[in-house]
């Protein structure tokens, strides 16, 4: 197992100190808050030659992920860094990252999206490109940001997967405060990645291709189809790289984490640095005698239905929390996804669907034990709850 | 676990002071958290910055809303926003920067809890030749507080300064001094 050190990071230290060690070929990237000290830091080792990144400042969002393909498709390791507003900007091309399947990896500081103006914490910015082709994977905090970055490579370059990853963690909460990280020296963190090798690449002068070309009626179902496939690999590679990063650096990742899950009745589905403090109230709650557990999602997209489906089939009443309004109607996709994964059991637990936090609204201990214990109420039929409600917000 | 708020003006240090703190913490073995509050903050304006410290890991990930320690770098700032909210009115600790006594703030604070008091912008001018009160108020938090060991502590913020002026290294041994002045003269009652 590699040196380890302990060292006191922000979030978006430890992830620019992850591309450090990754050194990446190209870096594409626009400042946005709470994203830019990952790409401000990152410019740093370029300019100090502590990486032999070439990077490419551009003049937009949208400008950075067309970069990013464009190295990506010519051969090169990719990464980019940004956040709510920047992510949004770069939709178009988000799709064409992925279903061009270049192995990009981003880093997205979860931050609410316009209008009103707000530069806190919650999920819109990701959830609305969840359909985007590109593999999702939420850290809870600061030493998973890290991890999960490195473990991104990885996922992104599998033969069987070749598709972009996005790595998310909590802006402010998580991207501006500082937690010791285990980091591990430079070269272990080289082997783990090890060299990329393309498939196919525009500067192999001896097998020429054709990226992006016009596509109808005649193929492009079929291309499109084989991006389905490849996305259906992405769940059994997210494991295999997390089994060996735990070989490597000591710390085990899953699809998800399962915290006092096993004999839980009353349960919490949730994405993010909201799991770290539900995991205190969890342990207070079960001092007390209540069987309360947490299934902390980590694999967004493509969705681990059956494996959560299992996970979730002995609780009496799951709530669903998603960080965003989806404007919907009916709650938001985390909660319809679970739903939807639940359909086929004989025996559904109860289900209620919960936003909170937006635009950074902060969710404490005390809103979250009320929350279990209400649930508990509901599965026992002494309350009556709605399918979907609102945590934290004034009424 | 030991929650810490730090209330200082914009410019004042305490989100820096903040983070100091927390590595300083960690190379003494601690579990730690260290984050500001983020809002429109400027030059001048009333800005808080948060610890947690721990022997065990922290998982959580709210606001502190019930410091054991405040920490208020500014007096003027006293009156002006409520520097004890959520502070346990007897068992907690508050830290003043003034030239006031420690009864003299305690009676204007009506606190009953631990009142530490030092004149951090006087060190500051002394020793860094700058009223920058956070270093000052690192030094007398720490004996206040009893948290961590003062000569570790002292060394491990020399090598973080150290990087930041290492082309004015006349700046790192005066704020080194100002911490060690201040856990001297940090007054208590």
């Amino acid at each position: 197992m590699s040196n380890v050190t302990i060292k006191a990071l922000t979030g978006n230290e430890a992830a620019a100190y992850a591309m450090k060690q990754i050194d990446p070929d190209v870096v594409a990237a626009y400042p946005i808050t709470p994203a830019t000290e990952i790409v401000q830091i990152f410019s740093d080792y370029v300019n100090n030659g502590q990486v032999r990144t070439e990077m490419i400042l551009v003049e937009s969002e949208h400008s950075a992920m067309s970069a990013c393909i464009g190295a990506s498709a010519a051969g090169a390791r990719v990464m980019t860094g940004t956040s709510s507003c920047g992510l949004a900007l770069m939709w178009e091309v988000l799709y064409v990252a992925a279903s061009t399947r270049c192995p990009i990896v981003m880093c997205d500081v979860n931050r609410a999206l316009s209008a009103p103006i707000n530069i806190h914490c919650d999920h819109s910015d990701t959830m609305g490109a969840r359909d985007s082709g590109w593999v999702q994977l939420y850290a809870e905090n600061t030493q998973e940001a890290y991890d999960t970055l490195i473990q991104a490579v990885r996922v992104a370059e599998d033969p069987a997967v070749r598709l972009p990853v996005m790595v998310m963690f909590d802006g402010f909460i998580i991207s501006h405060s500082m937690e010791g990280v285990q980091v591990a020296d430079d070269a272990a963190v080289q082997k783990f990645v090890g060299p990329f090798q393309p498939v196919r690449w525009l500067l192999d002068t001896d097998h020429p291709c054709t990226v992006g070309a016009l596509d109808l009626q005649d193929y492009c179902f079929e291309h499109k189809m084989t991006q389905a496939e490849a996305l259906r690999a992405v769940p059994a590679v997210v494991q295999k790289v997390g089994k060996e990063f735990a070989a490597a650096f000591g710390r085990s990742y899953d699809l998800f984490e399962a915290y006092r899950l096993d004999d839980a009745e009353t349960v919490l589905v949730m994405i993010g640095s909201t799991a770290g403090t539900a995991k205190d109230v969890i342990d207070e709650l079960r001092g007390q005698g209540k069987k309360v557990g947490l299934l902390r999602i980590r694999l967004f997209r493509p969705f681990p239905a059956a494996q959560l489906r299992d996970a979730l089939a002995k609780a009496k009443v799951v709530g669903v929390l998603d960080r965003y309004e989806s404007f919907s109607g009916t709650g938001g996709a985390l909660y319809h996804e679970i739903r939807s994964a639940l359909y086929d059991l004989p025996a559904r637990p109860r289900l209620h669907g919960i936003t909170y936090g937006i635009g950074g609204r902060d969710i404490f201990p005390a809103d979250l034990r009320q929350l279990y214990l209400d649930l508990e109420a509901a599965g026992a039929g002494k309350k009556d709850l709605p399918a979907t409600d609102y945590l934290g917000v004034r009424k | 676990m030991i929650e810490i708020r730090w209330h200082g003006r914009g410019g004042q240090g305490a989100k820096t002071i903040a983070l100091l703190f927390a590595d300083a913490a960690l190379a003494q073995g601690k579990f730690i958290q260290a984050f500001p509050e983020y809002g429109p903050e400027r030059m001048g304006a009333p800005v808080a910055a948060f610890n947690r410290i721990s022997d065990r890991p922290i998982r959580l990930h709210s606001g502190v809303t019930n410091p054991q320690v405040v920490v208020v770098l500014d007096p003027t700032l006293i009156g002006v926003v409520d520097v004890l909210a959520g502070l346990d009115p007897r068992a907690g600790t508050v830290v003043v920067n003034t030239t006031k006594s420690p009864a003299e703030v305690r009676q204007e604070l009506k606190f009953e809890g631990k009142v530490c008091t030092i004149d951090a912008m006087g060190i500051a001018t002394d020793c860094i030749g700058k009223p920058i009160p956070n270093m000052p108020m690192l030094g007398a938090m720490v004996k206040a507080t009893g948290l961590l060991a003062i000569d570790q502590m002292i060394d491990e913020v020399k090598a973080k300064i150290a990087v930041k002026f290492k082309h004015k290294p006349e700046v790192i041994e005066g704020n080194l001094t100002a911490v060690r002045r201040s856990f001297e003269e940090v007054k208590t009652a």
